[in-house]
């Protein structure tokens, strides 16, 4: 149901939103029955004049019953639901594959940090891209992802991927992601992080590969001492959002 | 219970401060909670209205509010939250409720530890004034959200609230003793003070639940408590408890805070289970089907809630092997909660069902709460968190837990219990109106929210329009929609609040049970006087649900009403 709110980017936003609609049905359906039940009962057994009520204590064993035999019902629901919800978180947060490339993302207040791997395709070198606020990922490539906070707590979520992941001060927490749909989407900060949580906004540029080439080789840094952005740049960013505070008091 | 004797004997004039403000009479502590409790319920609808009216319309200026600036929106985020669980929905449900009701009940005169409850509303009071004063101190209100999570709640560098965010955890704290005082008391009352022949399984529910509720909360503050004090001495001293940099750990607040957090919904949603058990066998004459396995499964529920709070933190960074424990003990805990509204309908089968207004919340509060449980399956199972994690799906799944026990259930007792506290009736026709407006109004706003939360909508923030995905106009109706609703809803208290200022001086008089309920606050004159039930206290014959019993040619029987022997029963 929800590739109909939003669209599916990512290898395992479809496996996501089938235990979504499977919880959805299962769900649904004791939801409505229940409920559909309990307004009969209203209807059913409104007081009229001279008419007592029935004496039923619950206590004996078929009334006993009555109340077990659905909740035994709801618990084999309740295992179905389980283990498929195993199989994906297994697959979405325990196995990290083997990544095609590798990014850094730093979150801060209220800005995040994108460190693209560059010309040569690998982190941490001379020729890795910084863009604050923006995402260029290739579609179809396996990407592995490093996620810090200078700061508080921040959340990385990427609604059209089903992806969410918290940024902790003091950790570098690793996760993946392999985008199957181009695109130009939100990218949220979805922790509470201070006075401009709401404006901490980015946009994620899912590219084919060529224009991804493109834009690879027409943003690498050309200088060979190009530090990666510091603070230079992060104030910019912080200004720019100053004044975005302003206009919005 | 020396010193609550002695006043009984008194009959000389009290003035108005000691009857009303340094009373220890239970039933006076238990007005004070309660008109508090609605006073602060004003404040926090007050929020909700602002913010909401924000997001419907964002930018523009707010009726009786102004402009909402980010800090501000935050703030009322913030603090709605608090104030609405800690000082609406703990000190009616819990306090109000176990004060008023507790000693009428089970048939004593007043609670065990009169002035330990006097301490414990002054306490709540103080933080009351202490979280309210925390909006206008310079910086303004705690705006880091109810969890308070660091290393934003524990630096002012980060939060920009430098006195708001120590006060909003002061007043915390200080709500939490307060009910450490009241939890003990209950606890210790129902244990030793109940009527003669009054046995454990003829406790009426609601005691039980207040009961029940009281020992999860003492047995679960403890961690929150310490984290508290841990959290107040990083923000005031210096200490570096959850401050990565100086090797502290952000993680371990929140595991203390949801080690509470958790039991806390179980907490207020006991009463609230507690209130409508009463109201449905009252009103469906009915007895209450399977009282044992429902004290069980509360039981059951009670201890299960000790192992579900890291599903708060799937995504939080945490080991993600733990999602595999969290998620099973998390959907198991359905299962109680299944029986427990099973038993409940299950009531209703064969009974004579009156809807007057209590009637009316009782069994909305089930099918409401039905709908508010079963969307926890979809949160608690960490596949579809991953995505649905603080979206509006949560906000919205946890308003429909938390309005129908705090506003839902409160409005079924307080119609229900009014004619005892004042000896009038609340009028039934404004009463219904009250009832449609408030549902109504309550679904227009969290459906919509439903809707929002699927399709990504993040949380606490102030102005989507800087989400080009969350932008739309289709997405912006339904904001507005939910925010109309919401005003809908909150005129349709203003109908709830002339009804019970004008019931009080003009409602219809009512003897001591109206409702032909067999609990024993019925027995005590309506409004019972200070010491409940003069000089003799009631004696217990039997279990409180027990309507249209086949050995009674009444639909009910009294738990006070010696058994007459039948002819049929003597021995030839």
């Amino acid at each position: 149901m929800l590739e109909y709110l939003v669209p599916r980017a990512s290898s395992y936003a479809a496996d996501i939103d089938f235990l979504f609609d499977l919880i959805t049905y299962l769900v649904g359906f004791w939801f409505i029955l229940t409920l559909g039940y309990f307004f009969y009962l209203i209807f059913r057994y409104r007081a009229k004049d001279g008419q007592k009520a029935e004496y039923i204590t619950g206590e004996t064993h078929k009334q006993k019953m009555a109340i077990e035999i659905p909740h035994y019902l709801i618990l084999v629901c309740d295992a179905a639901i389980i283990v498929f919800t195993f199989i994906v978180w297994t697959d979405v947060k325990i196995t990290q594959p083997e990544p095609d490339e590798e990014i850094r993302i730093v979150a801060q207040q209220w800005a995040w940090s994108f460190y693209h791997a560059g010309p040569d395709g690998l982190l941490g070198t001379d020729d890795d891209i910084a863009r604050v606020d923006e995402l260029h990922v290739e579609v179809g490539k396996t990407y592995r992802f490093h996620l810090e906070s200078t700061d508080v707590m921040h959340s990385f979520s990427v609604p059209v991927f089903r992806l969410k992941q918290d940024a902790v001060p003091g950790r570098v927490i690793q996760g993946w992601f392999k985008p199957i749909k181009t695109g130009e989407w939100d990218i949220q900060c979805a922790e509470m992080c201070g006075v401009a949580h709401g404006i901490m906004a980015a946009r994620i540029f899912i590219e084919d590969a060529e224009t991804h080439t493109a834009w690879v080789a027409a943003n690498a840094p050309t200088m060979v001492a190009n530090t990666p952005i510091q603070d230079g740049s992060m104030i910019a960013s912080n200004l720019s959002i100053d004044l975005q505070l302003k206009e919005d008091i | 219970m020396a010193d609550s004797a002695h006043s009984h004997d008194d009959h000389h004039e009290q003035s108005f401060w000691s009857k009303y403000c340094f009373s220890t009479d239970h039933k006076i502590i238990g007005f004070q909670y309660l008109f508090t409790g609605m006073l602060m319920a004003l404040i926090g609808g007050f929020f909700a209205y602002v913010f909401r009216m924000q997001l419907a319309f964002p930018g523009s200026s707010v009726p009786f509010f102004g402009i909402v600036s980010p800090a501000a929106y935050n703030s009322l985020v913030t603090n709605h939250g608090t104030i609405m669980i800690f000082w609406v929905a703990m000190p009616v449900l819990i306090a109000a409720m176990g004060n008023y009701l507790i000693p009428l009940m089970i048939g004593c005169d007043d609670m065990v530890f009169p002035k330990i409850n006097r301490l414990s509303y002054q306490i709540f009071l103080i933080s009351a004034i202490i979280l309210i004063a925390s909006f206008f101190v310079p910086g303004g209100g705690f705006g880091g959200a109810w969890t308070a999570y660091p290393p934003l709640s524990a630096e002012a560098k980060y939060n920009s609230t430098v006195f708001g965010a120590p006060m909003w955890l002061l007043a915390v704290t200080l709500e939490i003793v307060a009910f450490l005082l009241g939890g003990i008391n209950f606890i210790t009352t129902v244990m030793n003070a109940r009527a003669k022949g009054m046995k454990m399984y003829q406790i009426p529910m609601i005691v039980w639940m207040i009961v029940l509720a009281s020992i999860l909360f003492m047995a679960s503050v403890g961690p929150l408590v310490a984290g508290a004090v841990m959290l107040f001495f990083d923000q005031t001293l210096g200490t570096a408890f959850f401050d990565p940099t100086a090797g502290g750990d952000p993680v371990l607040w929140q595991h203390l805070f949801w080690f509470f957090g958790h039991p806390e919904v179980y907490v207020v949603l006991l009463p609230a289970m507690g209130i409508v058990a009463e109201i449905i066998c009252t009103f469906s004459r009915k007895k209450l089907f399977g009282y044992n396995m429902i004290l069980y499964s509360s039981v059951g529920l009670g201890i299960l809630s000790f192992f579900v709070w890291a599903h708060h933190q799937f995504i939080s960074g945490v080991d993600p092997r733990m999602s595999y424990v969290f998620t099973t003990t998390t959907l198991l805990i359905s299962i109680p909660v299944a029986i427990m509204l099973f038993a409940y309908i299950g009531t209703l089968y064969g009974g004579a069902i009156r809807l007057t207004t209590p009637m009316l919340f009782a069994l909305a509060f089930i099918a409401e709460f039905l709908l508010g449980g079963v969307t926890g399956i979809w949160l608690g199972s960490s596949g579809t968190d991953i995505y649905l994690h603080d979206t509006y799906f949560v906000l919205a799944h946890f308003h429909y837990t938390f309005v129908p026990i705090a506003i839902i259930a409160t409005f079924a007792a307080i119609y229900y219990w009014f004619p005892k506290m004042f000896g009038r009736k609340m009028n039934e026709l404004w009463g219904k109106i009250h009832f449609w407006g408030t549902i109504i109004g309550f679904n227009g706003i969290f459906i919509p929210l439903f809707v929002l939360g699927a399709a990504g909508q993040h949380r606490r923030i102030y102005n989507y329009q800087h989400f080009p995905d969350l932008a739309g106009q289709n997405m912006q109706d339904l904001r507005i929609f939910a925010t109309l609703s919401l005003v809908f809803m909150l005129l349709f208290q203003i109908v709830f609040i002339v009804n019970f200022i004008v019931s009080l001086r003009k409602g219809e008089k009512v003897g001591n049970n109206p409702w032909k309920a067999n609990t024993l606050e019925w027995v005590a004159a309506s409004p019972p006087p200070h010491g409940n039930f003069g000089e003799n206290l009631p004696v217990v014959y039997r279990g409180p649900y027990e309507y249209s019993s086949p050995d009674h040619d009444k639909d009910y029987w009294p738990q006070n009403e010696p058994p007459v022997v039948k002819q049929s029963d003597t021995p030839a």
